[in-house]
């Protein structure tokens, strides 16, 4: 009896220093799949890792010893005794394990869910398995395909990626509302915060290349600016670079604003009217709420973007249950093959085929043969019976014979598709 | 046979329209495209409507205000056609196909008959100067929608209030592009449609201007609108007051398109120039 195993880390089973112990190094993903391949207790395998998740997914006939066996590949990986290891791990098997790599690939388990990253990642990692390591058959290979139709799925039947629920993503996502294209904006960043920078890594992820800093520190918008490849200004230069910027994030601890509606005003003529948007994640704030009524000035402070990622987290959630509902269907119909790739069942499919087709010819021939004698109608049922016995005899020996091999996955595959045996569970 | 044509036409783009309407509310993909699909079809047996129109009356059937509504309407088609192309905005066409739409049923509904002109005012000025107003008029359109979409977005933006119509729009930037190039290349063409309608008049009549009310106004929307081309292109204006104004210079038009043939009576008001009225 094969069953599919999981073995997995993730950011809710073990805190970022565990997380990093196993992603840190490329070569760890040959390594796991050329273990795998030789591994007795294992005949096909997947092996993705990122930053914030590790995932094995294996198929194996004893799930117990394979379990033990991946266990003890990854501690040899992130150089842990396994006794520290195992409390952050999970482990999954059967539909457990398919009903999670569905949920992975659907972005349901991920930090910020419904981000896209993931899918490509897995992607990637199954490339790497079917091309370099061949770890890959059968059941894997129509896994990870269902995986990448469910993601796809969810991705059109909810809306569970279309809402931003972090704060530096939903200032991204106004400003791809604000601007066509990103690529050519600007950003400036007045004040240099930890949440300033996280929302500058998110537009720069976004296409954005160019990038200041102000801070009343010279040094720390120094610093800031190499990280960035950006450039530092003086704090006096503020104004200047407010003719140039077009994104603006305001992060200073200052008790007065920064940007202040009359000298925004006096500025806009210069910038040609072109669009600017201030994002103030500064308490107390550091743009002068009034500019927004100023015309191309868009300005969002952190209440506004606090109150856009609750409301969609709140939609997300309900375009949660949906997407949970799509991934229990695949789920079941995934069960559903799973089964068929037994011999007992799919020899009975094979009979059951040819005896369908028998019956139905002998109704077509029977009527044009006219009146026959009830000896001359049981003669053509032994002769058909003994064509379609004869015809499948052979199949359903080779079938039997490759009961205990490795290769039994795929001579039954093949059978099915030979013989059309699944017609109506794909699509 | 026309009739027919029309009708099937109509139709097609009746469904079209629906289906871009019900793209915008359920945002599935696949009916934008068969909906697309459709209007071409559509537009298909509009252009044939119209040669054969053509053929039968022995000029573009534009001349009344009920044919000027059927080709004006082909000609905005062809207008979103175009935008579509160059910018690939899904949405643009559930703001434009009800409005064609709706000129359609009215073409449809109108009282008349097709005109037929005077043979001694034929000539390819008249062509010239009708096509270009023609297509100068469909670009504004799209012009004008652009800005009532850019104005949606926009108070969406600034009043912090996300709703359904905020996911489905553009960004601001792209609706400002749209309206920028339809109205610059709007404005030229309508330009050499009034240079050439000139032209014409002189050549038919023996005089330049004439000071006819159809005339007038569609001065005074040229002007409107090199007012606002100038402050976009000199003074750089954009976004809301851009749209504003945009809005403001197609109530001239519209005024222009309708009122100078409805209300005035002029040589552009159609008397003058039939030399008898086709089938």
């Amino acid at each position: 009896m094969i069953s599919i195993i999981n073995i997995g880390m993730n950011h809710e089973s073990a805190p970022v220093e565990f997380r990093e112990c196993l992603a840190k190094d490329p070569e760890n993903v040959s390594y796991a799949l050329d273990f795998i391949r030789d591994s007795d207790h294992l005949r096909e395998g997947f092996f993705l890792s990122t930053c914030n998740r590790v995932e094995v997914f294996c198929i194996c006939d004893d799930p117990e010893s394979a379990r033990q066996v991946l266990v003890d590949m990854l501690s040899r990986l992130s150089n842990m005794p396994e006794e520290n290891l195992i409390p952050n791990l999970y482990f999954f098997q059967g539909v457990e394990a398919v009903k999670h790599i569905f949920r992975v690939a659907a972005s349901l388990d991920s930090m910020i869910v419904g981000e896209p990253q993931i899918l490509g990642q897995i992607k990637d990692a199954y490339r790497q398995t079917v091309s370099e390591s061949h770890t890959s058959g059968v059941v894997l290979n129509r896994l990870m395909h269902r995986a990448f139709h469910v993601a796809k799925r969810v991705k059109t039947e909810t809306g569970i990626s279309q809402a931003a629920v972090s704060i530096s993503y939903a200032a991204v996502e106004l400003a791809k509302k604000i601007f066509y294209d990103l690529k050519d904006k600007k950003i400036l960043l007045i004040g240099a915060g930890e949440m300033a920078e996280l929302a500058a890594t998110h537009l720069i992820s976004n296409g954005i290349t160019s990038l200041t800093v102000a801070n009343r520190s010279f040094e720390r918008a120094l610093n800031v600016a190499e990280k960035f490849n950006g450039k530092a200004v003086l704090w006096e230069e503020i104004e200047t670079s407010l003719l140039e910027g077009d994104i603006v994030i305001t992060s200073t601890a200052s008790t007065e604003y920064v940007v202040v509606y009359d000298t925004l005003k006096g500025l806009l003529k210069k910038r040609r009217n072109r669009p600017i948007f201030f994002i103030d994640i500064a308490v107390p704030r550091d743009v002068d709420p009034k500019i927004n009524d100023l015309g191309n000035v868009y300005l969002y402070d952190i209440d506004d973007l606090k109150d856009i990622v609750e409301e969609n987290s709140e939609q997300r959630r309900q375009e949660a249950v949906k997407a949970e509902r799509i991934i229990a269907e695949e789920v079941i119909r995934f069960g559903n093959w799973l089964q068929t790739l037994e011999i007992v069942p799919t020899i009975a499919a094979l009979k059951e085929k040819a005896e369908s087709i028998r019956k139905t010819e002998i109704q077509k021939s029977l009527s044009s043969l006219g009146d026959l004698t009830p000896s001359q109608i049981e003669a053509i049922e032994i002769l058909t019976l003994s064509l379609t016995d004869k015809i499948f005899n052979d199949p359903v020996l080779v079938l039997k014979q490759k009961a205990g091999s490795k290769s039994k996955d795929n001579y039954l595959n093949i059978t099915r598709e030979l013989f059309n045996l699944d017609k109506e569970m794909d699509n | 046979m026309d009739q027919i044509l029309f009708t099937i036409a109509l139709i097609l783009m009746l469904v079209a329209s629906c289906g871009f309407v019900a793209f915008i509310i359920v945002q599935k993909k696949r009916i934008f495209s068969v909906s697309y699909r459709v209007l071409e079809v559509g537009f298909a047996f509009h252009t044939v409507f119209l040669i054969h129109n053509w053929s039968t009356l022995g000029i573009l059937p534009v001349l009344g205000l009920k044919s000027a509504l059927s080709s004006f309407a082909w000609f905005i088609t062809l207008v979103y056609f175009i935008f579509h192309k160059r910018f690939g905005l899904m949405v643009l066409g559930s703001f434009v196909t009800p409005f064609v739409a709706v000129m359609m049923i009215l073409y449809a509904m109108a009282p008349g008959t097709e005109l037929i002109i005077k043979p001694a005012l034929k000539s390819a000025w008249l062509w010239i100067h009708v096509l270009t107003v023609f297509a100068g008029d469909g670009m504004f359109v799209i012009t004008f929608m652009a800005s009532i979409m850019y104005l949606m977005q926009e108070r969406q933006i600034k009043k912090k209030f996300h709703g359904s119509i905020y996911s489905r729009l553009p960004s601001l930037e792209s609706l400002d592009a749209i309206n920028r190039s339809s109205l610059i290349y709007g404005f030229c063409f309508l330009t050499i449609g009034l240079i050439t309608g000139a032209l014409y008049a002189q050549f038919a009549m023996g005089s330049y201007w004439q000071w006819d009310p159809k005339e007038v106004w569609s001065m005074i929307t040229w002007l409107a609108y090199a007012v606002l081309l100038h402050g976009r292109l000199a003074v750089g204006w954009r976004g809301e007051k851009a749209a504003l104004l945009s809005i403001a210079c197609f109530i001239v038009l519209l005024f222009a398109f309708i009122g100078g043939g409805l209300l005035f009576s002029s040589y552009h008001s159609f008397s003058s120039l039939i030399g008898g009225t086709g089938s």
